[in-house]
């Protein structure tokens, strides 16, 4: 019973904060909402059992990309408000679109009630221990990729972030 | 013990949520004009489907899902890092990150 209440306490949470990213007007309160968000998401994987990615996304969501995110916002010093904004039939437009994209996922999902939970849950599904077995077993060749791709990225982020000679 | 904890909570409230958060993260994405918002918006949407990946996985005993939710952070993040270098370039060329500006694909 406390679950259900915790899963409801962090769908609020994360819905609300999710709402103050898209409709504040400054760009660092954006950002401090969506670190609302995240921390609620990552309660939500405490609540699912899966502790690994629960700290894995506190540390590279959290901790690296939205102090990335600030970084930039603070180096571009666009705590001003004077964001250019859409015009009132544009901002409409969206928030229609995204409302009728919420009402083809509630059709598409109304029916699907029917799912249920399986009886054998095994007790450390989430834990490192068993990811860890898991990925350096079956998907050792994604988890090599994956790290030519962060070389890539580091590599390209260099490069664009550099100044031209002139 | 791990069983009742689960069981308070059914799959479907999970994928609602997961709609809903992928929602209002497309809404953002349309809705705002700012580069950097945009970005987080699709963070929002990324975040989104790994809750739904997780949830699946946990419910269907299936280590496979949360791997993949592994390997979606280490994208993220590169592709966060090379989007705000991106970003970067762009606001110093054009001293401003509204994306009207890039409606040419140049400057």
């Amino acid at each position: 019973m406390i679950t259900q209440y915790l899963f409801y306490f962090l769908s609020a949470l994360a819905i609300t904060g999710a709402i103050f990213v898209v409709f504040t007007r400054n760009p660092v309160y954006s950002a401090l909402a969506l670190i609302v968000t995240f921390f609620s998401i990552a309660g939500h994987y405490f609540l699912l059992n899966s502790t690994f990615l629960a700290a894995v996304h506190i540390i590279v969501y959290s901790g690296a990309i939205m102090v990335l995110f600030l970084y930039v916002i603070m180096m571009m010093n666009l705590n001003l408000d004077e964001e250019p904004v859409k015009t009132n039939f544009a901002k409409f437009g969206a928030v229609i679109s995204g409302c009728l994209l919420m009402l083809v996922l509630i059709v598409a999902l109304r029916d699907a009630e029917k799912m249920s939970i399986q009886n054998n849950i095994s007790e450390g599904l989430g834990t490192v221990n068993y990811l860890g077995q898991v990925l350096y077993k079956n998907y050792l060749l994604p988890f090599e990729v994956s790290a030519i791709l962060f070389l890539s990225g580091m590599v390209g982020a260099v490069l664009l972030g550099k100044r031209e000679i002139q | 013990m791990n069983q009742d904890i689960i069981a308070g909570v059914p799959l479907t409230w999970y994928v609602w949520l997961s709609a809903i958060l992928f929602a209002i993260g497309v809404t953002g994405v349309l809705y705002r004009r700012n580069a950097i918002v945009i970005f987080m918006c699709v963070e929002l949407m990324l975040n989104a489907v790994n809750l739904l990946l997780v949830a699946f996985s946990r419910f269907h005993n299936d280590p496979g899902g949360q791997v993949f939710v592994f390997f979606i952070m280490a994208v993220a993040a590169a592709e966060v890092a090379v989007g705000l270098a991106i970003l970067m370039m762009v606001f110093r060329n054009t001293k401003s990150t509204d994306i009207g500006f890039l409606n040419r694909l140049k400057f």
